[in-house]
C-alpha cells in the first residue's frame, strides 16, 4: 500500500502575548508518520499533548510553521489559499463538538451543500439529488433536509456533520474526536457508520481520540502524542499488548476495563504529576519530568523516533531496556 | 444563628448498616414546553461501606437522583413524589435551614466540572475555610491549618503555598482534588461524586479515581459514583444501578452485573464497548434508536421502542423490579413467569442460577 498523506516534521507553534510577555506555545514540535490509503490511523494522547492541532494542520485549517504534507507525494504544506482549492475537497474534517461544528442559521441541506455550492459541482435538483443520497448515506431521512440543527440530537449531529464531509467525495477524512461527545448507545452507531463508510469509498481516516479502547477498535495504526512531540507508533494490536514508551505503558494501564475481576488498579502504573506546559519546553526527552525511568541524559537529549521492531517505532533512548523480551530477540538475530 | 435552631444532625439514628433509603422518588421539572419527569420512580438503598455506582447516558435521570437527595434541584423542578430516607431523618420534608445542617456535613457532592465548580474570585483556602467554619467550631487560624492539612491528604503539593492561590492557577486534575477535599472537609458520612472525571484525562481520572477509593476507607464513608462509564463502574463499584429514562433497569452487585446482565438496556451498554482481541475486528453491537424524550417518555417501559426483545405489555406498563437473586434484580418483563422464552436470552441464565 502506498502513502496516502506523509507527514514530515510537521511544526505549529503559536505566538502568545506582545512585547515582552510573548511566548511560543509549541503545540506540535516536529512530528512525521504517513498514513496509507484506506487505512485509519489513530492519534492519541491526553489534552493538551496537540492531537488536535495536528489534525487542524495536516486538513490546512491552520498554516503550519514547519515541515511537510505530502498528499499524495505532493507537498501542501506550504500552498497558498487558492493553490489548495483543488486539494480542500479530497481533505475534509468531521469536528469534535456536534453542537459548536453546524452553522445553527443554516438548514441542514445547505450544510451539507456548502461545500458542493461552493465548488459549483452541482445545482438545482442535481444538488437536491445529491442531499438526498447524502443524508441516506449517514441514516438520516430525506425530511430533515429542511430543518435546523438545533431539531437533532447529538448523534444526528455528527451524521450531518459526516454528510458535510463526505459531499466533495474526500480522499482522507480528519475526524477530531467524533464520538467523545455521544452517549455510549450512539458511539457504537457512529463508529459502525464510519467503518461502513471508509469499506464502500475507500476512505483514509485520521482518527484523532482519547477514548482509547475505541481507538484500537478503529484503528489500524496508532500513533502516541505528549506535549507536541510523538512517542511511539505501532500497529493498534502490537502498541495495546506490548507498549514500549513508558508514556503509552502507563496511559494503556490507566484505563478502566469494563470487567470487575479484572481491575487494572492493582498493576496500575500510575503516573505521577500532570502534562507540562507547552510554553518553552526543557531541552531533552519531553516525558522525562514524569518518567520513572529517567536517567541524566534524558532531560538533555531529545530522543528520535526510530524502529525498535518491524514498523514498531518509539522514541525513548532505553526503550529496549524496559522489555525484557526485546533483548531476547536481539540475541537470538545475530 | 445557628445557635438558635434546633440541632437536627442530634437526633439522626441509622438501623442496622442502612444509610440511605431512597424510595419511589420522583423529581418534576415544570417548564414552559410541560413537566419533564426526569427521574420517575426511583428506588434503592446504601449501605455502609459501599461504592454504589449510578450507570446511565445523558438524560437518564442519574443526575437529577443525585441533586434530589442533597436537596439541590433547581426551580422549576422539585421532588414531586417519594422519600429519601437518612437514618431518620426524611429529607424531602426538611426545610432549607435543616438541610444546610446536614449538606456537607453528613452527605456531600463532588460536580462533575471543576473548571465552573469553584468560585473564581475567592482563593481556595477562603473557599475551604468557608465550609470547615460552617460546620465546625474550629477559630479562623484552625481553620486555615485543617485547608492546608486537607490539601495536603488530597495529594496537592506545596499545599501551605497553593492554599493562598486562585482557582485559576490550577489544573483541571488540581481542581477536582481541591473540590474532592472540600466534599471531605468534615468527614461527611455519605459522598455523592458527579461524574467526577468526566471532564479528566485517563491518566488523571486513575489518580482521581484512586483518591477517591483511598479517602473512603480512610474517612469509613459510603460513597455513591455516577457516572456513564462502565470502565469506572467495574473498576471501584462494589453495587450498581443501571437508569434509563429516569428509572432503574437493572440493580445488581458488580460482578454479577458484567458478568449475568439481565436486562436488555445494560446487555446492550456493554455489547456496544469494544472488546479488543488481537488480529480480530469484530463488529460493534450499537442500540439503535435514541434515547427517550422526557417531555413525551414513551408509555410502558423507556427503553422498549429500542428493545430488540420488545413484547406487548412493555408499551403498556413499566415493568416493576423482577428479583433475580439475592444481589440482583432486574425491570424487565422477561423476567415475569408469564414471559415467553426468548431463545439464548435472560431466562437461561437465569435458569442456571
Amino acid at each position: 500500500m502506498s502513502a496516502m498523506l506523509e507527514i514530515k516534521n510537521l511544526k505549529k507553534h503559536f505566538i502568545t502575548g506582545h512585547g515582552k510577555g510573548r511566548k511560543v506555545l509549541t503545540a506540535v514540535d516536529g512530528i512525521s508518520f504517513s498514513i496509507r490509503k484506506g487505512e485509519t490511523f489513530g492519534l492519541v494522547g491526553e489534552s493538551g499533548c496537540g492531537k488536535t492541532t495536528a489534525g487542524r494542520t495536516i486538513a490546512r485549517l491552520y498554516n503550519p510553521t514547519d515541515g511537510q504534507i505530502l498528499f499524495e507525494g505532493v507537498d501542501i504544506a506550504k500552498m497558498t489559499d487558492r493553490e489548495l482549492r483543488s486539494y480542500r475537497p479530497k481533505l475534509q474534517m468531521i469536528f469534535q463538538d456536534p453542537y459548536a461544528s453546524l452553522n445553527p442559521r443554516m438548514t441542514v441541506q445547505d450544510i451539507i451543500a456548502e461545500g458542493i455550492d461552493t465548488y459549483k459541482l452541482a445545482k438545482g435538483e442535481e444538488r437536491q439529488e445529491r442531499i438526498y443520497q447524502l443524508l441516506d448515506k449517514v441514516g438520516l431521512k430525506r425530511e430533515h433536509a429542511t430543518r435546523y440543527p438545533h431539531e437533532f440530537s447529538g448523534g444526528q449531529r455528527q451524521r450531518i456533520g459526516i454528510a458535510r464531509a463526505l459531499a466533495l467525495n474526500p480522499e482522507v477524512i480528519v475526524c477530531d474526536e467524533p464520538i467523545s461527545a455521544l452517549d455510549v448507545s450512539i458511539q457504537a452507531q457512529v463508529v459502525n457508520m464510519l467503518e461502513d463508510l471508509q469499506k464502500e469509498f475507500n476512505l483514509t481516516y485520521l482518527f484523532i481520540a482519547h477514548d482509547l479502547s475505541m481507538v484500537r477498535h478503529i484503528s489500524d495504526r496508532i500513533g502516541v502524542m505528549y506535549l507536541g512531540k510523538m512517542m511511539e507508533i505501532a500497529g493498534s494490536d502490537d502498541l495495546y499488548e506490548e507498549p514500549l514508551h513508558p508514556y503509552t505503558q502507563s496511559l494503556l494501564s490507566s484505563i478502566p476495563l469494563a470487567n470487575p475481576r479484572q481491575k487494572n488498579f492493582l498493576n496500575r502504573i500510575m503516573l505521577e504529576g500532570e502534562i507540562g506546559s507547552p510554553i518553552n519546553p526543557k531541552p531533552g526527552c519531553r516525558f522525562a519530568s514524569r518518567c520513572r525511568y529517567a536517567k541524566p541524559d534524558c532531560f538533555t537529549v531529545s530522543p528520535e523516533l526510530r524502529e525498535l521492531r518491524p514498523d514498531h517505532f518509539v522514541s525513548c533512548h532505553y526503550a529496549e531496556n524496559l522489555v525484557p523480551n526485546v533483548k531476547k530477540e536481539e540475541k537470538i538475530q545475530p | 444563628m445557628r445557635l438558635f435552631q434546633e440541632d437536627i444532625l442530634k437526633n439522626i439514628q441509622f438501623e442496622d448498616d442502612l444509610i440511605l433509603k431512597v424510595d419511589h422518588l420522583q423529581t418534576t421539572f415544570y417548564t414552559h414546553m410541560g413537566q419533564v419527569k426526569a427521574v420517575r420512580g426511583v428506588s434503592f438503598d446504601l449501605r455502609k461501606g459501599e461504592i454504589l455506582g449510578i450507570v446511565g447516558e445523558s438524560g437518564s435521570g442519574k443526575s437529577v437522583t443525585a441533586m434530589s437527595i442533597m436537596g439541590l434541584v433547581d426551580e422549576p423542578g422539585r421532588v414531586s413524589g417519594g422519600s429519601i430516607r437518612y437514618g431518620n431523618l426524611e429529607l424531602t420534608k426538611l426545610k432549607d435551614s435543616e438541610m444546610n445542617q446536614l449538606r456537607g456535613k453528613e452527605i456531600s457532592m463532588i460536580f462533575q466540572d471543576p473548571m465552573t465548580s469553584l468560585n473564581p474570585v475567592f482563593t481556595i483556602g477562603q473557599q475551604l475555610k468557608e465550609v470547615i467554619l460552617t460546620h465546625t467550631s474550629l477559630t479562623g487560624a484552625e481553620a486555615h491549618e485543617r485547608a492546608i492539612q486537607l490539601l495536603r491528604m488530597v495529594g496537592i503539593p506545596e499545599p501551605e503555598l497553593r492554599v493562598r492561590q486562585y482557582p485559576h492557577q490550577f489544573s483541571g486534575g488540581m481542581r477536582q482534588r481541591v473540590m474532592i477535599a472540600m466534599a471531605v472537609s468534615c468527614n461527611p458520612k455519605v459522598l455523592i461524586a458527579d461524574e467526577p472525571t468526566t471532564a479528566l484525562d485517563v491518566t488523571i481520572q486513575a489518580q482521581i479515581l484512586e483518591l477517591i477509593q483511598n479517602l473512603k476507607t480512610k474517612l469509613d464513608s459510603t460513597v455513591i459514583l455516577i457516572t456513564h462509564d462502565l470502565g469506572v463502574v467495574s473498576e471501584i463499584c462494589t453495587k450498581v444501578n443501571v437508569m434509563y429514562g429516569g428509572l432503574v433497569m437493572e440493580s445488581s452487585d458488580v460482578i454479577d452485573l458484567f458478568e449475568n446482565p439481565q436486562h436488555p438496556y445494560t446487555n446492550g451498554l456493554l455489547q456496544s464497548v469494544p472488546i479488543n482481541v488481537r488480529g480480530e475486528k469484530a463488529r460493534l453491537i450499537p442500540i439503535d434508536g435514541t434515547p427517550p424524550d422526557l417531555l413525551k417518555p414513551p408509555s410502558g417501559c423507556p427503553f422498549s421502542p429500542r428493545c430488540p426483545h420488545t413484547m406487548g405489555i412493555c408499551q403498556k406498563e413499566a415493568a416493576p423490579l423482577f428479583r433475580i437473586n439475592d444481589r440482583h434484580c432486574a425491570a424487565c418483563w422477561l423476567h415475569s413467569p408469564e414471559a415467553p422464552q426468548v431463545p439464548g436470552y435472560v431466562q437461561s441464565k437465569v435458569g442456571e442460577e
